[in-house]
């Protein structure tokens, strides 16, 4: 083979396996950062540690639970409180009630989703159940808990943030690191 | 010449092993265009069940979950194992002739490249006959679709289709070499035939985008295998990512099949006008402007994902622009007919025919390109239609006009003129019919990916339907006319076999002897 034919081939051929290599590590990071900058999908973010704030009284917001379950997930799960209406800066906590109706023992993950999406960001969770898996045995119930607070910065045309959760049966995969998803 | 390929005299397996283990050009070329005919019949025959299924609302012949396998495997085997593969075939034969090159730079990888892919579809299309079944989440193998809702024999598709990348990014590297290092002396870059610029272009495309192909379906395999969660929000992943990865990949894809075919038809029109191609300087400009705003434009397919509306409006803008390059490659073949002294032979009235109904699909690209009205026609049949109009009235009238363009050039013998227009008046108006309607139903609100429909769509998909089997038909008169070509046809002598063809293809003796350039030509 000529060496012009060689050293072509080398550089194509890597820029090919750049590319690959570009698609798997590169580009979920880099969506994720970018939905976590402009708070697309409405992903919150993780433990957030609390600082001490003034409580904005004069403003009123109305938060909203929203609970669903995934596909074929069996479990009963909703919302204690439907709807709270908070001051921005004060913490405050709200319960979630499931129940595994099934019988046999289960591990579920709760996935958080904030609307709108530009209240993502000041969705501030100090304690959270999504933070971890959720086992619960068969036909056993919990009240899974959540304390949040929300940004007094949260922007001035937000006056209603629904959060919703999706419940996913993770029970085959539970061996996998999912506690870090929030 | 030393020795020429062994023939059926030589027995059959001198026979065999000639196509085995050829690395020459024009039996590589010949090999491609072969097996993207035989996909081409074999997604047709898909289509064919899709259609005849569709003749009537009910369920007639096959069921739903079959039907899912039927658009899916005809959208991969068209795509991936009829438009590219002849193509890329188009390429093998004519790059070396037209820049003046003995061989393709990489013989041997030209083999392998090819004899991969026979396996890559026996893979594929066995899965339909397995457990579970084919592949039935559309073409496009939206995650959780692919992932955690699919049959077991995903992880074939899977395999299949990393075979079928490794196999045309090699394709790729060995154009854009052979392009690089091997052209004539004279035949600098601004002299190439449109062909061979199109095909280099679309060559750099292929090498960025396959991969990331490549990639999508590896996260998808780790998602289902090995417990990750690129695609799976239960983990913490996103299934809209995916969309994104293959969106990527997927709009670049659409024009790796569309422009080698600007290419064909930036070679034919000037031939039948009598005129050099008007504009060449601005068709190589529009051409790698089209190729570079592929990359930025891949979310105008998921405008219903929930994207913000900022997104929205960069990729609206970003997708119109693309109608300007697009409008001066359309202008440059309008004008390179006007005042031409035009004949029209069959390759001539398949490039008409491109230029207008790639115009009218472009058209409608517009039209889905406006994120607002997007949202009605966002999965119906509109898209369906709109497609069809680039894919088919696009590359596949384009490939079908550079084989009886070129078909005298690589045979040595003239084909049946009469058979060639018959079959192209029964495509032309078969497609028509097909396609014109899809429209209607799409406009109508009629979702794509159905095995059933409610009644008020019954009148225009029976039409569809007929124009369908009358399109699927002209594809066998094709198949014949070509055959027979070979077999039967009236031998060729002059080596410009027509009388405007320009370029050095046309300088070689018809046929195209099996050695050609051996001593390169001088350009001026």
């Amino acid at each position: 083979m000529e060496n012009s034919h060689r050293s072509l081939l080398a550089k194509l051929l890597a820029f090919a396996v750049a590319m690959f290599m570009f698609a798997i590590f590169v580009l979920p990071p880099l969506y994720d950062l970018f939905c976590e900058v402009t708070g697309i999908g409405g992903k919150t973010d993780g433990l957030y540690k609390a600082v001490a704030v003034e409580v904005d009284t004069s403003r009123q917001v109305e938060v909203q639970f929203v609970a669903a379950n995934n596909a074929e997930m069996p479990w009963e799960f909703y919302p204690l409180e439907h709807r709270v209406v908070v001051h921005p800066g004060e913490p405050r906590a709200v319960n979630f009630f499931a129940r595994n109706t099934t019988g046999e023992d289960m591990i579920a993950q709760a996935i958080p989703n904030v609307l709108p999406n530009n209240a993502a960001d000041y969705f501030h969770k100090t304690a959270c159940f999504c933070f971890d898996n959720q086992p619960l045995a068969a036909g056993e119930q919990a009240e899974l808990g959540l304390v949040f607070i929300l940004d007094p910065d949260l922007p001035d045309n937000v006056n209603t943030v629904t959060l919703s959760y999706t419940l996913f049966d993770i029970t085959d995969r539970a061996t996998v690191a999912v506690s870090q998803a929030q | 010449m030393a020795h020429g390929p062994a023939t059926m005299a030589d027995g059959w397996i001198k026979y065999a092993s000639r196509w085995l283990f050829t690395t020459n050009h024009k039996d590589i070329g010949t090999l491609y265009l072969w097996f993207s005919f035989a996909m081409f019949i074999l997604g047709g025959a898909f289509a064919m069940i899709i259609r005849a299924e569709l003749f009537q609302p009910g369920m007639q012949l096959i069921n739903p979950e079959f039907f899912n396998q039927m658009t899916t495997m005809h959208g991969l085997v068209m795509v991936f194992g009829a438009i590219m593969p002849a193509f890329v075939g188009l390429a093998n034969w004519l790059i070396p002739m037209m820049i003046g090159a003995p061989d393709m730079a990489l013989p041997r990888m030209n083999n392998l490249s090819f004899w991969i892919l026979p396996f890559a579809f026996a893979i594929l299309v066995s899965t339909l006959f397995m457990e579970g079944g084919g592949p039935n989440f559309g073409w496009t193998f939206y995650a959780p679709l692919s992932t955690t809702y699919a049959p077991d024999t995903v992880n074939y598709f899977i395999f299949g289709v990393h075979i079928m990348g490794a196999s045309s990014i090699m394709g790729s590297i060995n154009i854009i070499a052979t392009v690089m290092n091997m052209r004539a002396p004279g035949m600098t870059y601004m002299k190439m035939p449109l062909f061979v610029w199109t095909w280099v272009i679309t060559a750099f495309l292929l090498v960025a985008v396959m991969p990331v192909l490549a990639g999508a379906v590896t996260m998808m395999l780790m998602d289902i295998n090995f417990g990750t969660s690129f695609f799976n929000a239960a983990g913490g992943g996103d299934p809209v990512l995916f969309q994104h990865v293959f969106w990527f990949f997927g709009h670049p894809e659409v024009y790796i099949i569309i422009l080698p075919a600007f290419g064909v038809v930036s070679q034919i029109i000037p031939t039948f006008s009598r005129k050099p191609l008007f504009g060449y300087s601005s068709m190589v400009y529009a051409t790698a402007s089209i190729a570079f705003m592929s990359f930025i434009v891949w979310a105008h397919h998921m405008f219903t994902v929930g994207m913000p509306i900022a997104g929205e409006l960069y990729f609206m803008y970003a997708t119109l622009l693309i109608a300007v390059p697009t409008g001066v490659k359309v202008f440059n073949w309008i004008t390179t007919m006007y005042k031409g002294s035009l004949t029209f032979e069959t390759p001539m009235l398949f490039s008409i025919a491109f230029v207008i109904l790639f115009t009218f699909g472009g058209f409608t690209g517009l039209m889905l390109s406006i994120a607002a009205a997007d949202m009605q026609y966002h999965d119906t049949y509109f898209v369906v239609a709109h497609f069809h109009y680039v894919m088919v009235a696009g590359a596949v009238f384009s490939g079908t006009a550079a084989v009886y363009y070129w078909l005298p050039k690589w045979c040595g013998k003239m084909y049946n003129e009469t058979m060639g227009k018959v079959q192209f008046w029964i495509a032309f108006i078969g497609f028509n019919i097909t396609f014109m309607p899809q429209h209607f139903l799409g406009l109508a609100g009629m979702p794509r990916r159905y095995a059933d429909y409610g009644l008020q769509f019954a009148d225009w998909n029976m039409l569809s339907s007929v124009g369908a089997f009358m399109y699927g038909a002209a594809q066998i008169l094709f198949l014949f006319n070509v055959v027979r070509t070979i077999t039967h046809g009236k031998p060729v002598e002059d080596p410009q076999v027509w009388e405007g063809a320009e370029g050095l293809e046309w300088t070689l003796p018809t046929p195209a002897p099996y050695h050609t350039f051996e001593t390169p030509p001088e350009v001026k």
